[in-house]
């Protein structure tokens, strides 16, 4: 069994219709994959669709009117609220999606070290430096407010304070998003390379072209559901290889296979 | 960027100015539609032993028989160099007359205002760090309720239970009576300030815990307190660090906003209370028509309390670091 | 929905209790105690104003649920008539107040930059004073009484409201579909009443029913040092400040029933606010 297993995951909101009748919004129906140690899972389908909720899901930091069934499992046993209590920030991290997801009012310096000291792995000033040297974060960087650092800056930031207590399994959430490609190339190759070095990472974005030279498997999400889950090597030449008709289809929209005009990202 | 904030507190200073000027005027237009005639009010029961040509005389004196707006003048420059005239129903000079009540007033009103601050904002982090139990249920009633309460009837209460139920603690004024001012020491001084203090208290506190509550389940919903608890960090945890943190600074805002709320309290307090600080000397000022101390009283709250506002709204900007004019902090080691 | 029997809820969100129906029924509820209050004057007629020297300073009872007073008033209907006394200022005033704002809502929107910045300097200038001691100057200005007390209140309780309705204004000002219908060549006064009513008497009606609280008691609270209503009539700060003489003397309830008649009131609009923000703007309310 992988590290990170989803058994029938499904995920929806409450909403009000109306005044008084509660309905129940699902976004996310039936989701069964695992993510194993070593390597990278993409998981990709179209802006606005959810995806996010998932990662979500996975952290339990869902608003109040959302609805989780179905089975999470980490490293074999099943993710309810007290396990998850144990293994947040410790065992799994999540590097969220914007700047928003860091305190506004305090430098980035301090949101490190509390990070640490949530993972129980309390940093020193020299931890601290040689963690974000490794990030290319500098001095300046780690005594920035967070609206002080460039887009790039920020993920790489937030990369840091993910990998701060040593996880198993890392939650990359669009960590792309409004990068440059340079920007883009190195925020995935640190993700690839926290996999070389054994942890299970989970990166979800709404671009199959980026993330396909880093990836290992592909999960390709359509409607809220999972259509399938093709190996990246699949994606090659016409996508004759490919089981899935649907990811065969996004495999040739791409604009560099050129096959179809238009239409670039799925 | 930390060029920005002197021009940000002259342009307060200049609304202040123009605020206080606009209010002095307001003030004395409405002080002279009133119909109490302040000749009658200051005369009283003697007013029946008082012939109109005497009467022509004070009206005289007191300036009363030239058109308003040369009265308006002449008070206006005599408030602005420094003179706010003579209190007639105290006999004494406007400036002596506030002083000794600002003196009274002072220590009621500060620590009033220091503990809802500190207790406001304590409930409301409690409230809002955990919405929907049980906790925050009954905190939020609390301040439900007490923000429906009149400050008076609060105080009549107190005065009920306390005083006259209880006889704990003194049932009027701020000394015990027929002992001289010199004699009164600072443990009868403070059993007779601990009831109003509470009932001012009390009220403060109803608005600042709802407005910090608010804030907080605010923060606790944004996308940095969610990222916190995905980083491991207990509740009580992303509370402190975050959500009080980022709650404080809207919370001192209120605070300073809510001083005029403050003053009106004190009003009623002081009067269920028979304490003689400012807001009865307001109360006494308006029955009797004595106009030069109620102009007075009105323009030395305007002025606190704007003043207050004026700080809230420079702090804010201040302290934010998103806001800017912090940026010279950021060489610090 | 997934297969019930295969799964299992990962958070716990069992059976979602549906707080609106709780809002609406304090809506109810203090609608019906509003009523209460208007029916039970009407039904006391003079009961509560002729004095009774036979029952004088009687603790509460069941024939005198709170008590008499030194006249032999009965409390119960003495209270009831105070209370229906605030509701007729609150209403007079508060819907004054809206009025006010709503003039200096329009003012500020359309007329251009510089009433603008007028109405702004206002609101802020309202807001900064402290309200009692405008309160008290107005209300010196007009020699006392009912109808001192209700410009009084009116004229310091706008600011909040203005601000709230400019912002609405303005907003709707730039929504799609009034530019639209602008460039489809309607009339200002036509947007005005197919575009800009309809959004504006909800939020109007909510601010007017929020203000009812303030109005009730900043008017208890002027009358109770004597600047508001006549002392001849039964309002809740006279009776307030008639029980100080007789506080001391054991009196309690002559004190506690008034005023705390005076917060249930005050609780009932509270409620009616709450209940008439959630049914006119149902999607937004988050309870």
């Amino acid at each position: 069994m992988s590290f990170l297993q989803l058994e029938r995951v499904s995920v929806g909101f409450m909403r009000y219709e109306g005044i008084f009748r509660q309905h129940e919004l699902g976004l996310l129906e039936d989701l069964s994959f695992g993510v194993g140690r070593g390597e990278i899972v993409a998981l990709i389908g179209a802006s606005g669709g959810g995806k996010s909720l998932l990662a979500h899901a996975i952290f339990g930091i869902l608003p109040r009117n959302a609805v989780v069934n179905g089975t999470i499992r980490i490293d074999g046993s099943v993710l309810d609220d007290t396990h998850r209590n144990r293994v947040r920030g410790r065992r799994m991290a999540l590097v969220p999606q914007s700047l928003s997801h860091l305190d506004p009012m305090t430098r980035c310096r301090k949101q490190i070290g509390w990070a640490g000291q949530r993972a129980g792995h309390p940093l020193d000033r020299r931890k601290t430096e040689a963690l974000l040297a490794r990030y290319g974060l500098d001095e300046r960087a780690a005594n920035a407010f967070p609206h002080e650092l460039s887009g790039g800056m920020a993920r790489r930031m937030m990369i840091a304070i993910a990998t701060v207590g040593d996880p198993d399994l890392v939650v990359a959430d669009e960590p792309t998003s409004g990068l440059d490609t340079e920007a883009t190339g190195g925020i995935l190759r640190h993700l690839r390379s926290l996999a070389d070095a054994g942890k299970a990472v989970l990166l979800i974005t709404h671009s199959l072209a980026e993330v396909l030279p880093f990836a290992d498997r592909v999960a390709v999400m359509r409607g809220g559901r999972l259509e399938a889950i093709e190996p990246s090597d699949r994606f090659a030449g016409a996508g004759e290889t490919l089981a899935s008709p649907y990811a065969r289809a996004l495999w040739i929209a791409l604009p560099q296979n050129a096959f179809t005009p238009g239409g670039a990202e799925c | 960027m930390s060029s920005h904030w002197p021009i940000l507190v002259a342009t307060r200073i200049v609304r202040l100015a123009f605020l206080l000027a606009a209010v002095a005027v307001v003030a004395f237009t409405l002080a002279k539609l009133s119909p109490v005639d302040p000749v009658n009010a200051y005369l009283g029961p003697a007013i029946a032993k008082v012939g109109p040509e005497q009467r022509e005389l004070i009206a005289r004196k007191w300036g009363l028989d030239q058109p308003a707006t040369v009265q308006f003048g002449k008070w206006f420059h005599n408030v602005l160099s420094g003179d706010l005239g003579t209190s007639r129903t105290f006999n004494a000079p406007v400036a002596d007359v506030l002083a000794k009540r600002v003196q009274a007033s002072l220590p009621l009103m500060g620590m009033a205002w220091l503990l809802s601050g500190i207790l406001g904002f304590t409930l409301g982090v409690v409230a809002g760090a955990r919405p929907d139990t049980w906790t925050d249920r009954i905190i939020r009633t609390y301040a439900y309720v007490l923000a429906s309460t009149p400050t008076f009837w609060l105080a009549i209460v107190l005065l009920v239970v306390f005083s006259v139920g209880l006889s704990l603690t003194p049932v009027c004024c701020a000394a015990p009576i027929g002992v001289l001012p010199e004699d009164v020491t600072l443990l009868e001084r403070l059993h007779h300030l601990i009831l109003p203090l509470i009932a001012l208290t009390v009220l403060g506190v109803a608005q600042i815990t709802l407005h910090t509550r608010a804030k907080m389940v605010e923060i606790m919903q944004s996308d940095f307190a969610l990222y916190a608890r995905a980083q491991g960090a207990s509740l009580a945890d992303v509370a402190v660090r975050h959500g009080a943190r980022n709650a404080a600074l809207p919370a001192i805002t209120v605070l300073f906003a809510s001083l005029g709320e403050l003053f009106g309290g004190s009003i009623l307090t002081e009067q269920v209370f028979a304490y003689p600080g400012l807001g009865q000397a307001a109360v006494q000022a308006g029955i009797s028509g004595d106009v030069p101390l109620l102009l007075a009283v009105a323009l030395c709250l305007t002025l606190v309390v704007s003043v207050g506002n004026t700080i809230a709204d420079i702090l804010y900007r201040v302290v934010d670091p998103r806001i800017g004019a912090v940026h010279d902090l950021e060489a610090r080691p | 929905m997934t297969d019930a029997a295969l799964t299992r809820p990962v958070t716990g969100v069992p059976v979602r209790r549906n707080k609106r129906i709780a809002t609406i029924a304090a809506t109810c509820a203090g609608a019906s105690g509003i009523a209460v209050v208007v029916v039970g004057s009407l039904a006391f007629g003079n009961f509560g104003i002729e004095p009774d020297f036979s029952a004088r300073l009687l603790p509460p009872s069941l024939a005198h649920w709170f008590g008499t007073d030194q006249f032999g008033h009965d409390m119960f209907a003495r209270t009831i008539h105070g209370l229906k006394l605030s509701l007729w200022v609150g209403v007079v005033a508060a819907t004054l107040s809206t009025l006010i704002a709503v003039g200096l809502a329009i003012l500020a929107t359309t007329c251009g930059r510089w009433a603008d910045i007028l109405v702004s300097f206002l609101v802020d200038a309202a807001m900064g004073l402290p309200h009692l001691v405008l309160l008290i100057l107005i209300s010196f200005a007009l020699g006392g009484g009912t109808h001192a007390v209700i410009v009084a209140v009116a004229v310091t309780h706008w600011p909040r409201l203005t601000r709230i309705l400019r912002a609405e204004i303005l907003q709707i000002r730039h929504a799609e579909f009034v530019i639209a219908s602008r460039q489809f060549g309607k009339s200002w006064w036509y947007v005005g009443q197919h575009h800009f009513l309809p959004h504006l008497v909800p939020q109007m009606l909510v601010g007017l029913v929020l203000l009812f609280p303030h109005a009730i008691l900043h008017e208890a609270g002027l009358t109770f040092i004597g600047f508001g209503i006549e002392p001849t009539k039964p309002a809740i700060g006279i009776l307030l400040s008639d029980s100080m003489r007789y506080l001391t003397a054991g009196k309690w309830w002559l004190g506690l029933f008034p005023g705390l008649s005076l917060v249930l009131l005050v609780l009932c609009f509270d409620a009616i606010g709450n209940g008439l923000r959630l049914l006119a703007d149902p999607r937004q309310a988050q309870t």
